[in-house]
């Protein structure tokens, strides 16, 4: 594999996956809201 | 008043099945082609800015508007559409939101059940043995119900059957068991893709075989990723990036507004969104790229790529690839391929059938087992025109009209609604209501002004697609005076079948046989006289296909084909119209009820 295709799929790949395991992390430490309240239809 | 209070179990729960929404069979096959077409690497910084400045915006959008509804006891796009936009059109462009999904599962559900046919079939050793043209072969055999590959007649028909009621029965458990789907389904899915991509990565070029001496994955991975810069100032790499962006994220469809008409009314919707969306754009870059090319190209050599990088090549080629692992490790390929694609499919499938229920739910009362099984047999009856007449073109129509423009148009008019109607400022706080994250403030200019802008250019570039969709040249023949030829691809040539008709009078036309032969005998002797292995195996390619073209001129039969789907193709489109009118209606009947009642309606 090429030096200049390695580097941009790295880059590529590493970048993406950090932010969307940091993302799922953020979201599954988030505490629980409380249970609310479908107000009624109007 | 609607009755409808169902809601997530659980947020991962959400996010996974909002992901599973999103995360289709055009990650892995449709994301790679798209890359290998434009400019291989560098189609990444585009398709990332588009990410940034529409996906994210657009999946903010519709997570808000859905919820909005939801606290308003709507849960599909009409009436969302009618509460946030004064005037009584609205809640007809609302429509989109329930026709698209019904429309695209027709067909869609078909590929599911592909899928599911493949996993019998590769554990069975149906492959073993075959040739990549008895491969092929065998889709052509499949698809063309007449024909039984297994001994079972219809096998086509009974798998769609089967993938169907499978589908109503988990949505008539409601939105526990989508949920349940998606917990088992996108872990599931991750963990295939992860073994399929470490493989891609790590084949090299022990694919090799005298046949395909120079086949090697390393040659994949490069032409995926080698960055081409020059390809960033060409409008056509930007308008296909913001084409797979807006595609691989199921915005436009409705989808995301129902299942996000379930969230408390003050949940947090924004982190939730942007962790959706990434979470598909983590299957789509890092393992969608790594599958398909680089193994296709480990066995076949990258000329055979080159030519003919399809969304074809999952079940016409892929069962080929690996037998070439052996027989056992074949089978467990082809279960984790075909499996992994099933719960891609079946988790966006899923997703299809929540509007009409929700719909019907709010509107006429209907419970979950009437709105899955009223689901199911409408998808039934639009869909069975796809497997008796696939061949027809009434599958590719389905999918043209249905999940492409619609989702385009409605896309660009639920952004307007949002950002210039309902009032960008009320649609930022809808947005920070309940937030997990701050978002940059950056983004609610994007939503105002980029966003639809670029929905526009997409949808306009979809209108007036240049020939060969070469826009460089077309602008140089416009500034010359010499307008604008479109290609026949674009939305306007293909509102009057203009590729098929000139297909026919270049098959039927005895003068184009000369020169292709003559085309073809310049290929052989190029192959004579090329001295390196990779140049000479893409004119082998390429001659192959000169073949297959020159076969196809004057045989009756071709023409026949061509002929029979301009007769078919009108019937769909009448399907489509009928369903869009039909769902027009039931909007114009459940009005009347809600004035009738009193509810809120402009």
């Amino acid at each position: 594999m090429n030096t200049s295709a390695l580097i941009t799929m790295v880059l590529a790949q590493v970048t993406v996956t950090c932010f969307a395991v940091y993302f799922f992390i953020k979201v599954y430490n988030a505490p629980n809201k409380d249970a609310d309240d479908f107000p009624p239809g109007p | 008043m609607s009755k409808n209070k169902e809601a997530w179990g659980s947020r991962v729960g959400l996010i996974l099945a909002m992901a599973g929404n999103a995360v289709g069979l055009g990650n892995f096959l449709r994301f790679p082609v798209q890359a290998v077409q434009n400019g291989g690497g560098a189609f990444i910084i585009p398709y990332l800015v588009c990410f940034l400045v529409m996906g994210i915006p657009l999946l903010l959008i519709e997570w808000s508007m859905g919820r909005y509804g939801g606290r308003q006891g709507n849960h599909s796009t009409p009436y969302i559409l009618d509460t946030m936009a004064k005037g009584r059109l609205w809640k007809y462009i609302g429509v989109f939101g329930i026709f698209t999904n019904i429309a695209v599962a027709a067909y869609y559900c078909y590929i599911e059940s592909w899928t599911m046919s493949y996993v019998f079939h590769s554990i069975g050793g149906t492959f073993v043995g075959m040739t990549q043209g008895e491969v092929a072969g065998f889709f052509n055999d499949y698809v063309d119900i007449g024909v039984s590959t297994t001994g079972i007649p219809y096998e086509a028909v009974i798998f769609y059957l089967l993938c169907l009621a499978l589908n109503t029965w988990i949505l008539s458990r409601g939105l526990s068991g989508v949920e349940k789907v998606a917990k088992i389904g996108m872990p599931l899915l991750i963990l295939f893709g992860a073994f399929l991509a470490i493989r891609g990565l790590t084949l090299g070029e022990s694919g090799a075989t005298p046949e395909h001496p120079t086949a090697s994955a390393w040659d994949g991975l490069n032409f995926l990723w080698t960055p081409e810069f020059d390809s960033l100032t060409n409008p056509k790499v930007w308008m296909a990036a913001a084409g797979q962006i807006f595609f691989t994220l199921s915005v436009g469809m409705g989808t995301i507004h129902c299942y996000a008409a379930y969230v408390r009314s003050k949940d947090d919707i924004a982190l939730n969104g942007v962790a959706a969306g990434f979470m598909n754009e983590f299957v789509e870059v890092v393992l969608g790229s790594l599958v398909v090319i680089p193994i296709a190209a480990g066995y076949l050599g990258i000329a055979w790529v080159q030519e003919n990088a399809s969304f074809g090549m999952a079940f016409q080629t892929m069962p080929y690839l690996f037998q070439q692992w052996g027989t056992t490790l074949a089978a467990i390929a082809g279960l984790f391929w075909f499996g992994l694609l099933f719960f891609a499919g079946i988790t966006s499938s899923l997703a299809m059938g929540t509007p009409w229920m929700g719909f019907m739910r709010d509107e006429f009362n209907w419970g979950r087992s009437k709105g899955a099984i009223s689901f199911g047999l409408i998808v039934l009856a639009l869909g069975m025109p796809t497997v008796l007449f696939y061949n027809y073109g009434v599958f590719d129509e389905y999918d043209y009209w249905a999940g492409t423009v619609s989702l385009v148009v409605f896309a660009l008019l639920e952004t307007i609604v949002f950002a210039w109607i309902f009032g960008v400022d009320k649609g930022w706080d809808e947005i920070n209501l309940g937030a997990d994250i701050k978002l940059p403030v950056v983004f609610k200019y994007v939503i105002k002004w980029i966003t639809p802008m670029l929905l526009l250019f997409v949808f306009v570039g979809s209108l007036i697609t240049p020939k060969g969709n070469e826009w460089q040249e077309q602008f140089t023949n416009l500034g010359n005076g010499k307008g604008w030829e479109l290609d026949n691809s674009s939305i306007i040539k293909q509102l009057s079948n203009a590729g098929i008709k000139a297909e026919i009078v270049s098959a039927q036309d005895p003068a184009t046989l000369p020169a292709l032969q003559q085309e073809a005998e310049e290929l052989r002797a190029s192959i004579t006289t090329a001295t390196d292995l990779k140049e000479k195996a893409l004119l082998e390619v390429r001659l192959e296909k000169k073949m297959g073209r020159i076969n196809q001129v004057s045989d009756p039969g071709y023409i026949d084909l061509l002929n029979k789907k301009l007769t078919y193709i009108p019937i769909a489109r009448f399907i489509l119209l009928a369903l869009f009118l039909g769902l027009a209606s039931l909007v114009y009947t459940a009005y009347k009820i809600r004035v009738k009642q009193g509810r809120n309606t402009p």
